[in-house]
C-alpha cells in the first residue's frame, strides 16, 4: 500500500499511478487541511473513526452479465448485506452512477430493490450508463432524480457539510470526455456563493472530475471550471466512479477520490489495449469489487475514506 | 443472415463478365456494403470511404455497450449491447464524422464519394 502523504501539486501521472490501490484490506484516509494521512487497515482503523459518516458505492452495473462478472446484481447485493452488516450507521449513502448496464427499467428496479435494503437515505448521480434509454435519461430522473435540477444535479447539507451531486455524462461531444456544460457550472457558482470558506465540501459525481488519462476519455472537459469555483474553501472532496477501481491524490485543498465498483474492475490507466472489463479469477473478484465509508469529524474538518473490498 | 456466401457465390458466377469488363464493372453488391467493428473501444476501420449509396453496418465486439453518434447529428444509433449492429446508408456526398456518445475518445469517419463515374474526381 502506497501512502500518498508525499503528494503536492505538481503531481506527476506516474505518482498517480502510485497510489492506486487494487485489492486488499480497506484503508482509512484521514484529510486535514488537505493534507492526506493514512491512518491503517480498515479494523484498526475503525475504532479511531466517530461521529458522521457517510457511504458511497459505485458502478453497479445491474444488467451487465459478461464473464468479467456474470452476476452484477449478485455482487451488488453482497454489497449492501456488507453495508447492513456494519456495526455503525452510516447517515446516508451516496450512489456515484452507473446504477445500470443497459438503462432497462428492468435493471432500475432491480438495483432500487437491492439497494433499498440498506434502509439508508441514497443521493445518486447518473453514470453514462444510465441515461442510454430513448429519452436520453427520463428513465434515471424519474427513479432517482426527483425534485433535482437539470439532467439530474442538486445540493444538500448535512452535518455542516455541503454536499453537491454533479452530472457530467450528458451531452458529450465526439473525441472528448465528460461535461458539466454551462447550464450546470453557473447552477454551481450561484449554489456556492452564500457558502463560507469553512464550510467543508463534497462534490461527486460520475466521471473523475479531473484528467486521470485522457486516451480513455477519463476526466471532465470542464472540471476544471468547476474545481475553480470550490478554490476557496478549506476543504474539499471530490467523490467519482466511473474506472472501477481506486485513485487518490490531493492538489491544494482538494482531495480527489475514485470508488471501486461493485460489478466488475477496469485496468489501471494505459496498461491494456482499451478501459473494457478486466477479467480476474473468480477467487480474485470479490477483492477488487467494493465500497467506500467516509467520515467527516465535526470541527476539525477531516473526512476520512475507508475503502472496503467485498472480500479481504 | 451473413450475406458473404451468396455474394461470393454471385462473384464467382459473375467472374469471367468482370474479368472481361474490369475494372470499372466491379462487384456491385459489394461495393454498396461495409462493415465498421467496434472492440476493444475502436471502430476499424476508424476511417472508411464509400460511395454514396452504401449501406454501413456496425457490430458491437466489445463486452461493454457502444453507440454509433454523428458529430452533425445524421445518423444516431440505439445503445448497441455485446454483438448488437447498426446500420445506415450514406446516400449524400461528403465526410461525416462520429463518436461513441458513452466513451465519446471513441471517434471515426465516413467519407461518402459521389455514386456517379468510375474514378471520383474530388
Amino acid at each position: 500500500m502506497t501512502s500518498s502523504n508525499d503528494h503536492d501539486e505538481g503531481l506527476s501521472r506516474r505518482k498517480v499511478l502510485e497510489c492506486m490501490t487494487w485489492a486488499g484490506t480497506g484503508v482509512l484516509w484521514t484529510v486535514a487541511g488537505g493534507v492526506p494521512k493514512s491512518l491503517g487497515l480498515v479494523g484498526e482503523a475503525n475504532a479511531q473513526t466517530a461521529g458522521f459518516t457517510f457511504l458511497q458505492i459505485s458502478d453497479s452495473h445491474v444488467g451487465f452479465d459478461k464473464p468479467a462478472n456474470p452476476n452484477a446484481l449478485g455482487t451488488l447485493e453482497e454489497a449492501i448485506n456488507k453495508i447492513k452488516a456494519e456495526k455503525a450507521k452510516p447517515s446516508f449513502m451516496i450512489h456515484t452512477g452507473d446504477i445500470a448496464h443497459l438503462s432497462k427499467p428492468s435493471e432500475f428496479d432491480d438495483a432500487d430493490r437491492v439497494i433499498s435494503q440498506a434502509k439508508l437515505d441514497v443521493h445518486y448521480v447518473p453514470g453514462e450508463h444510465d441515461v442510454i434509454d430513448e429519452n436520453t435519461g427520463k428513465l434515471y430522473l424519474e427513479r432517482f432524480g426527483k425534485g433535482t435540477k437539470g439532467s439530474g444535479w442538486y445540493s444538500f447539507d448535512a452535518n455542516g457539510v455541503h454536499f453537491v451531486g454533479l452530472v457530467n455524462v450528458m451531452d458529450l461531444k465526439g473525441g472528448g470526455m465528460g461535461n458539466l456544460g454551462n447550464e450546470q457550472l453557473a447552477w454551481l457558482e450561484n449554489d456556492l456563493k452564500s457558502r463560507t470558506a469553512s464550510t467543508p465540501i463534497v462534490i461527486f459525481a460520475h466521471i473523475p472530475l479531473w484528467v486521470i488519462y485522457k486516451d480513455w476519455g477519463w476526466g471532465t472537459e470542464d472540471g476544471e471550471r468547476a474545481l475553480g469555483l470550490v478554490k476557496r474553501f478549506g476543504s474539499v472532496t471530490v467523490l467519482n466512479g466511473h474506472i472501477h477501481q481506486i485513485i487518490q491524490k490531493v492538489e491544494g485543498n482538494v482531495a480527489f477520490h475514485t470508488a471501486r465498483s461493485t460489478a466488475f474492475p477496469q485496468p489501471a490507466p494505459g496498461t491494456a489495449p482499451s478501459p473494457g472489463p478486466m477479467k480476474v479469477e473468480d477467487a480474485k473478484l470479490r477483492t477488487v469489487l467494493g465500497t467506500a465509508s467516509i467520515n467527516v469529524v465535526r470541527g476539525n474538518q477531516r473526512l476520512a475514506i475507508v475503502d472496503t473490498p467485498l472480500a479481504g | 443472415m451473413k450475406p458473404t456466401l451468396p455474394r461470393a457465390a454471385f462473384a464467382a458466377a459473375m467472374l469471367p463478365l468482370l474479368l472481361w469488363a474490369a475494372p470499372a464493372a466491379a462487384d456491385p453488391a459489394a461495393a454498396n456494403t461495409m462493415e465498421v467493428k467496434i472492440d476493444n473501444f475502436t471502430f476499424a476501420p476508424q476511417r472508411i470511404t464509400v460511395k454514396a449509396g452504401t449501406t454501413v453496418t456496425w457490430t458491437n465486439e466489445d463486452d461493454i455497450p457502444h453507440t454509433v453518434v454523428a458529430n452533425q447529428k445524421t445518423f444516431k444509433s440505439k445503445v448497441l449491447d455485446t454483438d448488437d449492429k447498426y446500420t445506415f446508408t450514406f446516400t449524400t456526398a461528403g465526410t461525416y464524422d462520429y463518436f461513441c456518445s458513452l466513451h465519446p475518445h471513441m471517434t471515426g469517419s465516413v467519407v461518402v464519394e459521389p455514386a456517379t463515374g468510375g474514378g471520383a474526381a474530388p
